[in-house]
This record gives C-alpha cells, sequence and structure tokens, in this order.
C-alpha cells in the first residue's frame, strides 16, 4: 500500500473560516473532509494523515510553516502528497503548489489540484504536477477521480505522458519524440480546428512581462493616486461591487476626505477577514497618511478619485481589462505615481 | 495584475501586499511587503507613514523587473 499525506487548508480541514486563517500547522490521522472523497477514489493508496495550515499563516510565514508541516510528518515515511483541490482560492492555491514544490526537494512524489488561473500555478512554476478543476467547490465531485487517477500515476513511479493525456496543467517542458505528420500537417489541423471554434497548441504559455517604467523624478510636484484590490467602497456598498470574482471596477471621490473613516467606508472583499479593516479603512487605502505627507510638501497632489475592485478570484482576462481600463484613466488625469494595495 | 497593467501606460506604480512572492512572480516590477494579508498599511498610523514612506522611496527609484523591498531596511 502507497502512504500517502494529504494537505488542507484551514476551511478543508474544518478548522474554521476566515476568522481561523492564521491556524497554525496541524497534523490529523487519515483522511479529513475531501479527503474522505479522495480515499474512497483511490486505489491502491491510503491517506494515514492530513496536514493543515491557515491560508494567512502560510502566505506570510511560509519558511515557518513548511518547516513545521514536514516535521509533523516525519514519522509517517510518506510515499506520495497530495494538496488540494484548491479550486480558485488564491492564497490556498500558493500554499499548495509550495507544499508540494517543498515535498519534491525532500524526495516525497506529489500532486496539487487547483483552477488554471489560480496564482498557485505560477508559483509552481512548471515544478509541480497540477489536475486543473473548476474555479469553485461545486467542482470537487468532478475532481477526485481524476487528482486520484494522476495520484495513481505518480505512485507508480513510471513516466509520465503528455498533460492533456494524463491530466495534468502544461509545465512548459518539451520532449523529443516521433510523430507520424509533419510539422505543416500538424499545423494545418490546429488551423482547421480552430476554425471550427477549437483553439489547442503544442506549446505551452507563459505569463508576459512588462518593463518597469522610470522612477518618479520629483515627486514634490507629482500627481498621486491611490488604487485598491482589496474591496474598499463606501458603507453599504451602494454599488454593489461583489466580494468574489468582480466583473467590474469602480471609481469614488475623494474630495474634501482627510482620511477614510470607520463607518463611512468598509471592504466587501470576500477573500480575508475584513474586521480590522473595517475598523479603520486607512489600513487598506492610506488616505490620512498620503493626505498628511501633501500637506507637508512631500507629494505634490492628490488625484481626486480612488479606483477599487476586488482581487479575488478574479479570472486574469478580467483583472488585465480593469487594469487596462484605470491605467487609462490615471494616463488621462495626468497621474505620475500609484501607490497601489492589495491582500 | 493592476500594477502591470497600469506600469504598462508608463505610470510606476508601487504594490503592497503581504503576499510579496506571488506578485513578483507575475510580473509586477515594484513590490513592497506590507505586514499582513488583513492591513497591508499597517495597524497605527506610526506604522502606515513608514511603509508609505518606503513606498515613496520605491517610486522614487529606478528598478529591475520584478523587485520585491522590505519595509525595514
Amino acid at each position: 500500500m502507497v502512504r500517502a499525506i494529504h494537505y488542507l487548508n484551514q476551511f478543508f480541514a474544518g478548522l474554521g473560516g476566515e476568522e481561523a486563517a492564521g491556524t497554525e500547522p496541524t497534523r490529523v490521522d487519515g483522511p479529513v473532509g475531501p479527503g474522505k472523497g479522495l480515499a474512497a477514489a483511490l486505489e491502491g493508496i491510503e491517506i494515514v494523515a492530513t496536514i493543515a495550515c491557515g491560508d494567512d499563516y502560510f502566505g506570510e510565514q511560509e519558511g515557518a510553516a513548511l518547516g513545521r508541516l514536514f516535521a509533523l510528518i516525519e514519522g509517517d515515511r510518506p510515499d506520495l502528497l497530495v494538496a488540494g483541490p484548491a479550486f480558485g482560492s488564491g492564497r490556498y492555491g500558493y500554499a499548495c503548489a509550495r507544499v508540494v514544490a517543498e515535498a519534491g526537494k525532500r524526495g516525497i512524489p506529489g500532486l496539487a489540484a487547483m483552477h488554471e488561473e489560480n496564482p498557485g500555478v505560477a508559483a509552481a512554476a512548471g515544478r509541480v504536477l497540477i489536475v486543473p478543476t473548476a474555479v469553485n467547490v461545486a467542482g470537487m465531485r468532478d475532481a477526485l477521480p481524476r487528482i486520484a487517477s494522476l495520484a495513481s500515476a505518480v505512485a507508480s513511479g513510471r513516466e509520465l505522458g503528455p498533460p492533456a493525456e494524463e491530466g495534468y496543467l502544461p509545465r512548459g517542458l518539451r520532449r523529443n519524440r516521433h510523430h507520424g505528420a509533419t510539422g505543416a500537417e500538424r499545423a494545418v489541423d490546429l488551423l482547421l480546428a480552430k476554425l471550427a471554434g477549437e483553439t489547442r497548441s503544442e506549446v505551452g504559455g507563459a505569463f508576459d512581462r512588462v518593463e518597469p517604467p522610470a522612477r518618479v523624478g520629483d515627486l514634490s510636484h507629482a500627481l498621486m493616486a491611490l488604487v485598491t484590490e482589496a474591496g474598499c467602497v463606501p458603507q453599504g456598498n451602494p454599488d454593489r461591487l461583489p466580494s468574489v470574482r468582480a466583473q467590474a471596477w469602480l471609481r469614488y471621490s475623494l474630495a474634501g476626505e482627510k482620511r477614510l473613516e470607520a463607518g463611512e467606508y468598509e471592504s466587501v472583499h470576500g477573500g480575508f477577514d475584513v474586521a480590522r479593516a473595517n475598523e479603520d479603512p486607512n489600513r487598506l487605502v492610506p488616505l490620512d497618511t498620503v493626505k498628511g505627507l501633501v500637506d507637508q510638501g512631500r507629494i505634490g497632489r492628490l488625484h481626486e478619485f480612488f479606483y477599487t475592485t476586488t482581487g479575488n478570484g478574479t479570472p486574469v482576462a478580467s483583472s488585465t481589462k480593469f487594469g487596462r481600463e484605470i491605467a487609462r484613466e490615471l494616463r488621462d488625469a495626468g497621474v505620475e505615481a500609484v501607490l497601489l494595495s492589495g491582500t | 495584475m493592476l500594477a502591470k497593467e497600469i506600469e504598462r501606460e508608463g505610470i510606476p506604480t508601487v504594490f503592497v501586499t503581504s503576499l510579496p512572492t506571488i506578485s513578483a512572480m507575475i510580473g509586477v516590477n515594484r513590490t513592497l511587503r506590507g505586514p499582513a494579508i488583513t492591513h497591508p498599511f499597517g495597524l497605527e498610523e506610526e506604522e502606515r507613514r513608514q511603509i508609505v514612506e518606503r513606498a515613496l522611496e520605491m517610486l522614487e527609484t529606478d528598478v529591475e523587473p520584478t523587485t520585491v523591498w522590505e519595509v525595514a531596511t
């Protein structure tokens, strides 16, 4: 029997929601939560223990989290590590990718599962096997058998086939092999498939890069703008910014405001515990400090609007579109520097 | 993603986040590590002033792609 360890975040391990996101690494015998469904789908593989960690704890103290998680399973003699599924949850997906990567360094093969646009996929940097899943937990039933199937393949130690055949996301690796059709024939096949509505590729994609713009020459004469992905809106969320998977960004006037008062502004972000932000919204959008620095002459002027959206579960394509639209407004307004906050 | 698009327009942008590894990985050029996910600009005014001052310094500096700074030097 192959001995597997399963990694979950605080939520799926049943330790609590956002209020428990600071939970320290912990270990439980056997499968827990989604691990029970996974155990039922696994053949010849036993989940001997489940390890879990709060998403905030992991994000903020990654080194300590990894050290402690692996110390917890030292006595378990694992042959395999499975992490997730994390679906669209960014912090959880990131942790899954890093835990599996660390397992690999320690000689334990592993795999993670999450949505293909989860930042954990970029965190894996092609070094972790990732089973693609739906963006939210509704995809659990579909995901578990596919995780089990790849887990069996990994545990067997055999050489894996291409991503599409084995059910994992492309890692950017290229392997030479003989193909019966020439490049020209395959290109025509891809083109015909595309005309029929199916876009396929023989090569994986990559994140694009932007050249860093030159520094601000003289901040004391510059126009600065405040932007946030932390879902900060006027109290009551009058324009109904969604708390997850935002479809839009919003712009609010700062005319006459010296600070963002509690009770007048709040965060509707659904990806972290907003209690501390709502006690003092300047913790997300630092208007009080920036206004003070404008008065002191350190910063020239502050743009009259701030821009806001929620950055959790937002698809890369939407987020890029919001960014372009906001960027154009800022450019047209003559903004020369931006302070952006996220979580 | 917002930071990248704003910088693509040529406007220097500092992204303050407590998950700088992810930020640098997706290609954000100027990232400053905030103290926590729940309050990237700190709890108290003095802490916030230090974070904002450091962000301003980063705006006034030419950086290599995907640079990450800490608040304390």
